[in-house]
């Protein structure tokens, strides 16, 4: 592989990254598989629950069953199962002191990192998942296939300032596992990854449907089959992406003042 | 090496006793964990009377049968799938100069007692099913037999996937398939995926003797695939079945770990 070293300071962090998780190029295969495991698992209890109710949530059985891969090709790219970052090893550790000493913003740095790594895993463990689906049921082709590519980019964003959050709380919370724990919970559960938020009752369901965590897994979906108007899902993830970003830097400047380096 | 395994795992409950409120938000996190799972079967009810003609106590008695075994399996054994991290970072070699067997060390190693959050919910959401369904004691004594077959199962599943490691140190992930998948597998009724998964299930891989097969039995429903109802009480037999394998599996994976030496 080329070295990058001819490329500007951000797309170059980003090469690294992606050449840091291709390196890990059979757990990334193995992830793929588990993902691909459950998906199937998945598409038959959704099957099953389609035919009790055609039509449910706007979806047909054949969109409720892509909708399915596509989820589940989103846990890779988007970190749906952890925090996916080094930062809280980092902060522990104390070496976060030279990272943010650099003469680079710590977010930005992470972000082209992160960027990295999803384009590493969108090919490793979003295509091979999506393909089996397609194989073993038949998944519908996207409707709008540029903008599906700017909503997954969008939807890593969401995903990156959300994970950024949590990583960088570790500078003020001792336990740094009961934060994964909880954002665990709240990714897993309303980003659309375990069922259609589409299908979520009443005003619970409208609740879920505005929260960040649906721009990381359900919009990209949505804007894939055409069940959402590609420039409204487009703007909600953008929204949500400064939002996060914002609270992001934010957190960073008072992460500055609470961090005391110890000479030496 | 049942004494030994107790007492390692007394340890590392003492250990995390010393940090009581770290293990009271860990619990309480694998209880919510738990709870995700029953929203998810909720947000399904709520949507439709029945799932592949089963309805939402039944499904929550199959999912509680399961989850109970599969968390309690998870909680005391789990740990064997952690397998690969000790050969690539050596630690595996301590354990085998050791007088004491190796399942029971790995099993035991950084035990932990915060997952009894996910039992909790599991052994609650049992109670709330078997309070609605109203099974006559003649098929009710079933119950803990399932459950306790259900535990030497996945304990099984998760020897085989650590086995497993032996051979794919590198994509220790691909076990996760066959233990966190079967237990995912076993939350709904089998009747909703191909009948000729449920025959797998059945004559291949005895997963459907962890709740279906017994469930049907203890529920009184015609089986889909037309095996007579006594089929469900075979369920420790497949166990034991399992186990053995396992235990064989294990064995050759030992064998054949050499290690990369200093």
């Amino acid at each position: 592989m080329t070295s990058g070293a001819a490329l500007p300071l951000y797309p170059r962090l980003a090469w690294y990254g992606f050449r840091r998780h291709a390196a890990y190029w059979p757990a990334a295969l193995a992830g793929a598989f588990t993902n691909t495991v459950f998906g199937v698992l998945r598409a038959y209890v959704l099957i099953a629950l389609w035919q009790a109710r055609p039509g449910l949530g706007g979806y047909s059985v054949a969109d409720a069953v892509t909708f399915c891969f596509l989820t589940q090709a989103c846990i890779g790219p988007m970190q749906l199962f952890g925090i996916g970052l080094d930062l809280p090893q980092r902060i522990r550790s104390g070496d976060v002191a030279l990272d943010l000493v650099r003469p680079a913003p710590l977010q930005l740095w992470c972000l082209s990192e992160d960027l990295g790594r999803a384009a590493f895993l969108f090919l490793a463990r979003s295509v091979p998942p999506a393909l089996a689906g397609a194989a073993l049921f038949g998944i519908v082709a996207p409707r709008a296939p540029a903008a599906f590519l700017a909503s997954v980019t969008l939807g890593v964003v969401v995903s990156f300032g959300w994970r950024y959050l949590v990583a960088l709380a570790s500078c003020w919370v001792m336990d740094d596992r009961g934060l994964a724990t909880l954002s665990l919970v709240l990714t897993t559960f309303f980003s659309g990854l375990m069922l259609p938020l589409t299908i979520f009752p009443g005003w619970f369901g409208s609740l879920t449907r505005a929260l960040p965590w649906a721009a990381m897994a359900q919009a990209p979906s949505d804007v894939y089959l055409g069940t959402a108007e590609p420039v409204r899902a487009l703007a909600f993830q953008a929204l949500w992406a400064t939002v996060l970003l914002a609270l992001g830097a934010l957190l960073t400047r008072a992460a500055r003042r609470k961090v005391v380096i110890q000479g030496g | 090496m049942i004494r030994t395994y107790a007492l390692l795992v007394w340890a590392w409950t003492r250990a995390a006793a010393q940090y009581r409120v770290s293990f009271a938000l860990m619990a309480a996190g694998a209880f919510v964990i738990g709870g995700l799972d029953i929203a998810v079967i909720w947000v399904i009810f709520a949507n439709t009377d029945s799932l592949a003609g089963f309805g939402p106590a039944e499904v929550m008695f199959l999912y509680g049968t399961s989850e109970l075994a599969f968390a309690t399996s998870d909680m005391l054994f789990g740990n064997v799938d952690r397998i690969s991290q000790h050969i690539k970072a050596g630690t595996l070699d301590v354990m085998l100069v050791r007088p004491v067997a190796t399942w029971a060390q790995v099993a035991a190693d950084r035990f932990g007692p915060h997952r009894i959050g996910r039992v909790v919910m599991a052994a609650a959401v049992l109670g709330v099913a078997l309070a609605r369904l109203d099974i006559p004691l003649g098929r009710a004594w079933m119950v803990p037999v399932m459950v306790v077959s259900g535990i030497v199962i996945f304990t099984s599943m998760f020897t085989l996937g650590g086995a497993l490691q032996f051979l794919l140190t590198d994509a220790p992930e691909v076990a996760n398939a066959f233990t966190y998948g079967g237990a995912m597998l076993n939350q709904y009724p089998l009747s909703v995926y191909d009948p000729r998964i449920v025959q797998g299930l059945t004559y291949v891989l005895p997963l459907a003797f962890v709740n279906w097969r017994p469930g049907l039995y203890v529920l009184d429903r015609p089986d889909p695939l037309g095996l007579p109802s006594w089929t469900g009480l075979l369920s420790p037999a497949a166990a034991l079945a399992l186990a053995a394998v396992a235990a064989l599996a294990w064995r050759a994976g030992i064998r054949r770990y050499r290690s990369t030496g200093s």
